[in-house]
Parts: C-alpha cells; sequence; structure tokens
C-alpha cells in the first residue's frame, strides 16, 4: 500500500447548512433575522477506499442534506469535502461534472428517480454517452452488461419504468449510477421504498459490487437493520450532528450514546415482542430552535446539570469509536434503566 | 383444502381477466376518439385542399339568377345573396380558418412553452420578467387586447395573425411553468443533474418531454378557440377583407339574411363546431395516449 492509498477517499470536515426560513412582515419590522434551520452543524466524516459507511438517524437527523451537500446539490454554509484530496466546494463546472461522475446518488424512490419517457436503454447508456465514454456500439454493450451486473434479463433494456416493479427499477438506477465508473455510490435510503424482501437483494447486490469493483460507499438509512451487516464503520446522526460514530461491531454491541441504544432497542423483532416501553418518546426537536447543551437532552433519561448547558464534546471510548455525550452511560445499564 | 385454493385461484384469475378487460375497452375507446377527431379533421384538410378538382372552383363565382337558393342537389350548403355556392366557398375557406388555428397555436405553443420552462427551471429575474408579461397579457380580456393590437397592426390577415400570437402565448408560458416547478422536484430531475448531464440536455431531453403532454391536449382547443377568434374578428371586419371566402366573414355576412335564408349563416356554423368537435376528440384521445406511457397498469 503506497501512502496514496492510506488517505481516506472522501474526507468531509466541519460541515454545516443552514436554510432561512420566510422572513415574515412583523419580523422585518421588529429587525429580526429570518429563522434560521440548522440541517447540518460541523459533520465531520472520513469514507476510506472500498469501504462501506453506514449514516443513520431518524427523518430530519441531515443525513440526506449531507449526501446531497458532497455532491453539491446544496452548497454548503461552511466547512470542506475534500474528495481524493480534490476541493469539492472550490470545483469549477467542469471539474464538478467530473466529480459528480464518481460520485454516484442512488435516490430513495426507484418510482420518481426514472424518467418515465425512457426506455431502460436510454437511462443507462445516457450518462455513458453524454460523458464520451463509450460511442453508440459501446452503448449497447454497457447495457447488456450492465444489465447482467445488477441481475435482470436483457429483455427489459426495451420497457419503459412503469413496466417494472419497485425492485427492478432500483436495479436500473443503480445501474444507471454504475454506467459512469463511480468511485463512490451513495446510496440515499436506496431500500426503504421496497419490500423487506427485496431489499435484502439490493443489499446483497450492494456488497457484491462494492467487493467485486473496489467501490466506497456511503449507505443512508434509518433501519440500523439496513446497515448493520454491509457497513464496516457506522455514524449515528442526531438533529444535524454526528453523535456516535466508530467500527460497526463496536458501536451496535456497546454503543456510548443513550440515542444509539435507544435505536437500538426501538428496532422491532419478532423476539423481543414483550416490550412495551417505547425507546423514545417524542419528537426530533424542531431545526429551527435547537436545544441548548446536549441537543438530545429533550428526550435523553440520563441527562445531568452539565447536559443542559454545555454542548458534549467528543470522547474517545475505545480507539476509533467516538460519542458525544456527557454521561456515557453504559450499554447494559441503559437497557435495564428503560426496560 | 384443495378446492378452496383452486376456487381461490379462479377468483383472482377472474379478476384479473375482468380488469384487464376493462382497461383493454378504455384504451379501444381512447383510441377510437382520437381517431374519430383525426377523420373529421382530416376529411376538412382534403376537402379543403381538393376543392378544385372535385367541382367547386371558385369560391367569388357570382350567379346573380341563383341568389338565395335552397341546399339542393346541384348547392349542397345553398347559395347566398349574390348566387356564390356556400359550400365552395367553406371550402376554400377552411384553408384560412385551418392553417390560421394550427400556425398561431404551435407557433404559440412552443414560444410559450420554452419561455415556461426556461422560467420555471431557472427562477430568479427571468422567472418574474417572463411571469409579470403573462399577468399582463392574461389580465386582459382576451379578445379586447386582441382587437386593439389586430386594430393597431391594421385590419386582414397579417393583424389577426399578430393579434392571437401575441395573445395566445401567455397561457403556454403559464401552464409549462407550472409543471417545470413540479417537474424540477422530481428525482428523475435532480438524477439528471448528479449524473452530470449539461443544463440545456436537463431542460430538452428530460424536461420538455415531459411538459409537452399537457401542452399538446390544451392546444387542441385552442386551436378552436382561435379559429373562432379569426372568425370573430373578421365578424367585426378586421380579420379577412370581402369577398374572400372565410367562415365568419361568411356567417357575418349571411346574418342579414338569417330569417329568410337561414342557411348561409347556421350551415358554416355548424361546419365550425363540427370541426371544433373534431380537434377536441384529439385532444381526449391524446390526452389518454400520451398518459398511458407513463402510468397504465395491466
Amino acid at each position: 500500500m503506497d501512502t496514496l492509498n492510506d488517505k481516506p477517499l472522501l474526507e468531509v470536515n466541519n460541515l454545516s447548512k443552514y436554510f432561512h426560513g420566510k422572513q415574515t412582515v412583523l419580523n422585518r419590522l421588529m429587525k429580526k433575522p429570518p429563522p434560521k434551520l440548522v440541517a447540518l452543524d460541523g459533520v465531520t466524516l472520513n469514507l476510506n477506499r472500498n469501504e462501506t459507511l453506514g449514516l443513520v438517524g431518524e427523518s430530519g437527523s441531515g443525513k440526506s442534506t449531507t449526501a446531497c451537500c458532497i455532491i453539491r446539490l446544496y452548497e454548503p454554509d461552511n466547512g470542506s469535502i475534500l474528495y481524493n484530496g480534490q476541493d469539492v466546494l472550490a470545483a469549477h463546472a467542469d471539474e464538478l461534472r467530473e466529480i459528480r461522475r464518481e460520485v454516484q446518488l442512488i435516490y430513495q424512490d426507484p418510482y420518481k428517480s426514472l424518467n418515465p419517457r425512457m426506455t431502460v436503454r436510454a437511462t443507462i447508456s445516457e450518462p455513458a454517452k453524454v460523458h464520451g465514454l463509450v460511442d453508440r456500439a459501446g452503448g449497447e454493450k454497457l447495457v447488456k452488461n450492465l444489465l447482467d451486473r445488477v441481475g435482470l434479463p436483457s429483455t427489459v433494456a426495451d420497457l419503459r419504468p412503469r413496466a417494472l416493479s419497485g425492485g427492478q427499477r432500483q436495479r436500473v438506477a443503480i445501474a444507471r449510477a454504475l454506467s459512469l465508473r463511480p468511485k463512490i455510490i451513495i446510496a440515499d435510503e436506496a431500500v426503504s421504498a421496497l419490500d423487506v424482501s427485496i431489499q435484502a437483494q439490493i443489499l446483497n447486490l450492494f456488497e457484491e459490487l462494492r467487493r467485486d469493483l473496489g467501490l466506497s460507499m456511503i449507505l443512508i438509512a434509518h433501519q440500523l437493520s439496513v446497515v448493520a451487516h454491509l457497513s464496516q464503520n457506522v455514524a449515528i446522526m442526531y438533529l444535524g450532528r454526528i453523535v456516535e460514530i466508530g467500527s460497526t461491531s463496536e458501536v451496535f454491541l456497546r454503543p456510548r450514546h443513550p440515542y444509539t441504544a435507544a435505536l437500538l432497542k426501538a428496532h422491532p423483532s419478532i423476539e423481543t415482542s414483550r416490550c412495551h416501553t417505547p425507546a423514545l418518546t417524542g419528537e426530533i426537536p424542531s431545526p429551527y430552535s435547537i436545544p441548548k447543551g446536549c441537543r438530545f437532552n429533550t428526550r435523553c433519561k440520563f441527562t445531568d446539570a452539565l447536559c443542559f448547558e454545555v454542548d458534549p464534546p467528543s470522547t474517545e471510548v475505545t480507539p476509533g469509536h467516538y460519542a458525544w455525550c456527557h454521561v456515557l452511560p453504559e450499554y447494559d445499564k441503559i437497557t435495564s434503566k428503560q426496560s | 383444502m384443495t378446492w378452496i385454493k383452486e376456487s381461490y385461484h379462479r377468483t383472482i384469475s377472474e379478476a384479473i381477466k375482468r380488469l384487464r378487460g376493462r382497461a383493454k375497452s378504455e384504451r379501444r375507446w381512447s383510441s377510437m376518439t382520437l381517431w374519430l377527431g383525426v377523420a373529421i379533421v382530416g376529411i376538412m384538410i382534403i376537402l379543403s385542399l381538393s376543392a378544385g378538382w372535385i367541382g367547386f372552383e371558385n369560391p367569388n363565382e357570382q350567379d346573380l339568377n341563383a341568389t338565395l337558393l335552397r341546399p339542393s342537389i346541384e348547392h349542397p350548403f345553398g347559395t347566398d345573396e349574390l348566387g356564390r355556392d356556400i359550400f365552395t366557398r367553406i371550402l376554400h375557406g377552411a384553408r384560412i380558418d385551418l392553417s390560421f388555428g394550427l400556425i398561431t397555436t404551435y407557433a404559440s405553443l412552443i414560444v410559450g412553452m420554452l419561455l415556461g420552462a426556461l422560467a420555471g427551471y431557472f427562477g430568479g429575474a427571468f422567472d418574474t420578467i417572463v411571469m409579470r408579461a403573462v399577468d399582463t397579457v392574461i389580465s386582459f380580456p382576451y379578445i379586447v387586447l386582441i382587437l386593439a393590437i389586430a386594430s393597431v397592426v391594421g385590419a386582414g390577415l397579417f393583424g389577426a395573425y399578430i393579434g392571437v400570437l401575441a395573445v395566445s402565448w401567455a397561457l403556454y408560458a403559464r401552464l409549462s411553468r407550472g409543471e417545470m416547478l413540479v417537474l424540477r422536484e422530481m428525482q428523475y430531475m435532480m438524477a439528471a443533474d448528479t449524473l452530470g448531464f449539461p443544463v440545456r440536455r436537463i431542460i430538452f431531453k428530460h424536461a420538455i418531454p415531459n411538459l409537452l403532454r399537457s401542452n399538446l391536449v390544451f392546444s387542441m382547443s385552442d386551436i378552436v378557440l382561435n379559429i373562432l377568434t379569426l372568425a370573430a374578428l373578421s365578424y367585426l371586419g378586421l380579420g379577412v377583407r370581402p369577398p374572400t371566402a372565410e367562415w365568419g366573414s361568411i356567417i357575418a355576412q349571411g346574418q342579414k339574411y338569417l330569417r329568410t335564408a337561414w342557411w348561409i349563416s347556421t350551415l358554416p356554423g355548424i361546419v365550425v363546431v363540427f370541426v371544433g368537435v373534431g380537434f377536441a376528440l384529439i385532444g381526449d384521445g391524446l390526452a389518454d395516449k400520451l398518459g398511458e406511457d407513463v402510468t397504465g397498469a395491466f
């Protein structure tokens, strides 16, 4: 391994993104600024080569915003993104096109992410043609190879998306992303719109692709089970911030942040149907008014006075496993107290 | 237990058969309306183009010995006060009316759709300018604005063209902008962006084909409206000049004989209605046909 390969492929440092709400007449008269929605607040991530990183959190925790910032669908307000040593945020049109070619996003809903008027063949071959990677004959071959790669028969090439099922559509979307020979695939809730049986197939396909094509992946999900099997590292997000990050086995077996533990507990499983108390109560707070101190303090069962005053710093509980919590309860304690 | 299973399977397969049958008959009905519309408009176009060869040469030929004749074998739609054959005049007038309807409609469709699509996609200052212009045009009563513009440009067919073109693009622009705002949020448009497609390609290859359906369907009723507008302008003396045969002017001239010779105004009026129904049927069938592409179940 040379030194270049030791560096992470994608480095996200201190990424922040705010959205501005509507300015009302009353606010303007009182000279107040428009309300500010904090979508991301200082997110730091690293993605290594040929690694799968799971990004987990409730709705509204900023997972998708992170993905959109990485490929610059949104312009972040603060922070830096380095892809392969190149500054993504400073990239100009052509450079950005090149980066977007290598970092592909797979969308949540395959019923919306495919153009209904284009055949599967056109959908898959178009990106490569536009980027000048293949000519007409090469496009035919590419479609055949990619359909084979994602496990679809080549007869679907002439169909339009409406003739395909959800799982088949998502395979087409994956084939389209692969047509540009990306280095990173960001799967933004790519299986949450699919049947459970199909989810497993698509996830296995992701794992195959990572193994065979040497891809790196960011797997965004709100279900822990989705990322548990596939990702080497996992980051738990809450209200625009990462609250716990580390290797998957470490975080899932010995969580130190109460939120992670609650998510693990909230996960439905057939065996533990005896649990009656919900793991988490209430809603995620409004991103317009982030609580003072630790942002989980409205729902946490371990709060002490410090949690309402000071933002918790990161603690390295074991090497590579960080948690942002003052209390850092042990896993056994969390389960016994909450059940 | 097996009989339960079998009857279950039978019920299911029957239900599917029934659904398929219904979808099929709906499809057949929609293509029937489409083809009926095409037949009506097609017959009108063919008749008007071939009028010279099938014995209806001169729309302005007068025969003062045969004025105000009732419809007969010789004069299927009767004659007017100067002895001109009304059927011949209708066929020749169709050339002016149909070409006026088609040209004004599709020219304004192209302009309006492009402006609306660009405004919806880019937003910002361009959007504001285009949409305020649209608002200005739409806020006037349609016919009044056309009358004003046509009278400024000058009476005649050219004035009518300018007047209608200046007004009818606005509705397409508004329609397309609204659709574009919806489309922009569709993930396949975002996907086109993240796949690194140039903006021109996103707009013309991914957005416009999806905008086209509603615009085309609307255009079918717009053709009728524009033809009627020309008729109205001619009726008011701003469209074509007499003695040129044009549907509106034929109807206008026949008005004074409505009590003694009803056929002069009534029969051309029925032809206008007939052609209007033809275009409306095309629009209906087209809406179903183009929608199938995207939604069609079974």
